[in-house]
């Protein structure tokens, strides 16, 4: 996680968790849908940024939330995510490019 | 499981149906307690997201309901019961894409039409019981 939000490209947005380990990338935007493929300790890239990211984020078990395209999240989303340990870092970059970079 | 239980444990919720930003609160609370319990990850995964699943349903479809969750040496059993519309046609409801969901709830990324397939696919066990004009009960269970 620390590694990923420094790279270049990549800025922090909640990073409460910055050990935790990415062994995998998923990409999508509908909720359930992510929940039902993406895997325990995916970065989870999306353009979505409402409060419920968080949740799915947390349940779903995702290393983080890579939100691509340069989308920014409201403050108070922010603030969820850093007191339910859910890490979120933003990408300039569309989701493919994003993926690329993280390369796993 | 982890330690002997002699009881079961119960964890009940009332899940609030107006507010939809704080939808899942029941599922993130049961999550904490089972990692509390030293349950593994993978169970407490599978177990929160159908139970999330299931809170979702309940706060667009039903105005909320009440959950609860059972810890017992053989599994995690999660009741999610409502008084909202029921559900008229179960083997539709449960196909993947098939959504009643309105417009306002699809533009937050839900109403995929997967949260019933959802909550199949991660558990042992799923009952629906529903009633249309009276309401729904799903009963769900992850075995250890």
């Amino acid at each position: 996680m620390n590694e990923l939000s420094a790279m270049q490209g990549f800025k922090p947005v909640a990073v409460p968790d910055g050990e935790r380990e990415i062994n995998g990338v998923y990409i999508g935007d509908l909720l359930s849908w992510v929940m039902g493929r993406a895997k325990a300790d995916d970065a989870w890239i999306t353009i979505m940024t409402n409060i419920n990211v968080v949740a799915v984020a947390s349940l779903a078990d995702t290393a983080c939330i890579v939100l691509a395209e340069g989308v920014n999240p409201d403050a108070s989303v922010v603030e969820t995510a850093n007191a339910k340990g859910v890490n979120i870092i933003s990408s300039e970059m569309p989701a493919y490019e994003t993926a690329k970079a993280i390369g796993i | 499981m982890v330690n002997e239980m002699a009881e079961p444990l119960i964890f009940h919720f009332d899940v609030d149906g107006d507010n939809f930003t704080s939808a899942g609160q029941a599922s993130v609370q049961v999550k904490k307690n089972l990692r509390q319990l030293g349950i593994d990850p993978e169970t407490i995964r599978r177990v929160s997201i159908a139970m999330y699943e299931g809170e979702i349903n309940m706060v667009i479809h039903a105005k909320g309901g009440e959950a609860d969750v059972i810890v017992s040496d053989e599994s995690i059993e999660i009741i999610l019961k409502d008084t909202g519309p029921g559900i008229a046609n179960i083997e539709q409801a449960m196909q993947e894409g098939f959504s009643t969901a309105p417009d306002n709830i699809r533009s937050l990324g839900f109403g995929a039409g997967m949260g019933l397939p959802n909550m199949k696919r991660y558990t042992d066990y799923m009952q629906i019981d529903s009633v249309v004009g009276e309401g729904t009960t799903i009963t769900m269970r992850v075995n250890f």
